[in-house]
């Protein structure tokens, strides 16, 4: 029977980042899970609010979290990293901190309920390790990824702080471990923690283009032929300020990134369509050819 | 007994209905109970040159904002269609001062890059819902201007779709945004390019420039007042629009 899961898809996953929803959606039916979009949703907040007092930046993701409660629902789902973050500190703060919980809920009065703090804000990662079992992932695939070699490449928001963190926040493998159950070869990518650059990639194209270069490169060290991420702002600057990266840095080499979830369809045997590359500034699609895969 | 009949007199002179004390920009005066709000500061002896409009509710140019005694929130309505309460405290707003970009509706397209560029502080929003509070349409604004940061104009164009541009939750918003051009811009471009086609209408326009109806319609011209009322009365109202 299919299990529905609360899903909050925030801005990027309706936009720019349209093909990893798509993916997501296809590879969590592959395991009898639907992503329900919450019928009603307002930005997560965006970058998480370090102001302990500034209540204000606190209350659009605490009021995504009262739309899960609100349908009787007690986790929600995400996909974007950026959301899962601001999403899930902003429901340990209020839970850490009752009394700004009520001015929250003070400022929602025109909501028909209040939060509670009684919400689990989860990402797809956890659920395909922790519920679904990388065992069944196994059993799922149907093209095995060999012929492919997987740098992970996590960034912050997953990780940090510690509190929310999903895996270990210094050694995290989760991804690691998925590919390899894809069939795919991994490395042990050494920078795969480190800053992408963020929003940086507005006013200081420059510095984020090295900050792809270093990865990309290091990641072409270790002997990967691409990158997987779960986020749309590290997915954005690996992959499209691969031109700046390119124009500073004459001898650096074009590298594929993906969302995890591209490469789980592609190894359950969804077509090419349906897989989402053309979007991506570097196009995936020859070295997927040239292995095999497409 | 003179003194009487004055007295008398000025009984009489009193108002009948029963009155209620508001103030009016911190002014006491007492007013008819059951006023709206226009009706009281008019009442009071105000001439109001701006903040007035239909007086029907549709309009939108009375935006005001009161306080009800014992009440820390502030509340918006229009004035012509909120009854004054006692020891209301209230004020009529003239004007929102409020930014309105200018484009060409041809050569915008209709997707999230059009706000960017025409309203890029809509993406200020902080979800703080001062505006849907405020609305006197009740609307769902935080809601439209949410759907319009994530590039949904066909939900933005439905959720704003009763706005009568009042002001009042430009007049509350800590983003600093103007929320009803932002949904007027969002209205135009999904009527322009996202909502479905009315084809039979411009069939029917085709029709009618073809003279297809000329005929029909010489005829009606023709008829005298009773033929005419005798054709209406008989007339299929149960025909189906092809």
């Amino acid at each position: 029977m299919t299990v529905k899961i609360p899903y909050y898809p925030g801005c990027t996953l309706k936009a720019t980042a349209k093909n990893f929803e798509d993916t997501a959606r296809l590879v969590a039916g592959v395991f009898d899970y639907e992503l329900d979009d919450l019928y009603r949703w307002n930005c997560c907040g965006a970058v998480y609010g370090l102001s302990e007092d500034n209540v204000m930046h606190k209350v659009a993701p605490v009021r995504n979290l009262l739309r899960v409660k609100e349908v009787g629902e007690k986790r929600v789902l995400t996909l974007c990293s950026m959301c899962f973050n601001t999403l899930k500190r902003a429901n340990y703060y209020v839970r850490k901190n009752k009394d700004k919980l009520e001015v929250i809920n003070a400022i929602m009065y025109l909501e028909n309920t209040t939060y509670d703090g009684s919400v689990e804000v989860i990402h797809l990662l956890e659920l395909l390790r922790d519920e679904i079992g990388f065992d069944k992932v196994k059993k799922a695939v149907k093209k095995p990824l060999s012929g492919i070699t997987v740098a992970s490449y996590y960034g912050c928001l997953l990780l940090r702080p510690n509190e929310i963190a999903i895996d270990n926040m210094e050694q995290p493998t989760v991804m690691e471990d998925l590919m390899e159950a894809l069939g795919a070869s991994v490395i042990d990518l050494n920078v795969k923690t480190e800053c992408c650059g963020a929003y940086q990639t507005v006013p200081r194209k420059d510095l984020v283009a090295d900050r792809t270069n270093l990865i990309v490169e290091e990641a072409r060290k270790a002997g990967a032929d691409l990158i997987i991420t779960s986020c749309p702002l590290c997915h954005f600057n690996l992959d499209r300020r691969q031109k700046e990266a390119k124009e500073r840095h004459p001898d650096f080499h074009p590298m594929p990134i993906l969302y995890f979830t591209q490469l789980m369809a592609l190894a359950f045997g969804f077509e090419e369509e349906k897989l989402g590359f053309k979007p991506h500034y570097v196009d995936p699609r020859p070295l997927l050819k040239e292995r095999g895969l497409l | 007994m003179a003194e009487q009949e004055v007295l008398n007199k000025e009984e009489e002179r009193k108002p009948q209905a029963k009155m209620v004390p508001v103030f009016i920009m911190g002014q006491k005066y007492e007013v008819p109970e059951g006023s709206t709000i226009l009706n009281a500061i008019e009442y009071a002896g105000y001439q109001l040159k701006k903040g007035v409009g239909c007086r029907e509710g549709f309009c939108g140019a009375c935006a005001t904002v009161y306080r009800l005694p014992g009440d820390y929130k502030l509340r918006g309505g229009l004035a012509c269609q909120t009854v004054v309460q006692p020891g209301m405290y209230l004020a009529q707003l003239p004007f929102t001062p409020a930014q309105k970009a200018i484009y060409d509706i041809d050569e915008v397209k209709p997707d999230i890059t059009t706000f960017q560029k025409f309203y890029p502080e809509a993406f200020r929003c902080l979800g703080c819902n001062a505006c849907s509070k405020v609305c006197p349409q009740e609307l769902k604004v935080m809601d439209y201007i949410q759907a319009i940061m994530r590039g949904d104009l066909e939900l933005a164009a439905d959720l704003s779709f009763d706005c009568i541009m009042c002001g009042l939750c430009t007049m509350r918003c800590p983003a600093e945004m103007a929320q009803y051009n932002i949904a007027l811009l969002a209205r135009r471009l999904y009527g322009k390019y996202m909502m479905p086609k009315p084809e039979f209408l411009y069939k029917r326009i085709e029709d009618i420039e073809q003279g297809k109806f000329d005929k029909e319609f010489e005829e009606i011209m023709s008829l005298s007042p009773d033929e005419l009322k005798k054709r209406y009365a008989e007339r299929d109202i149960n025909f189906k629009i092809t």
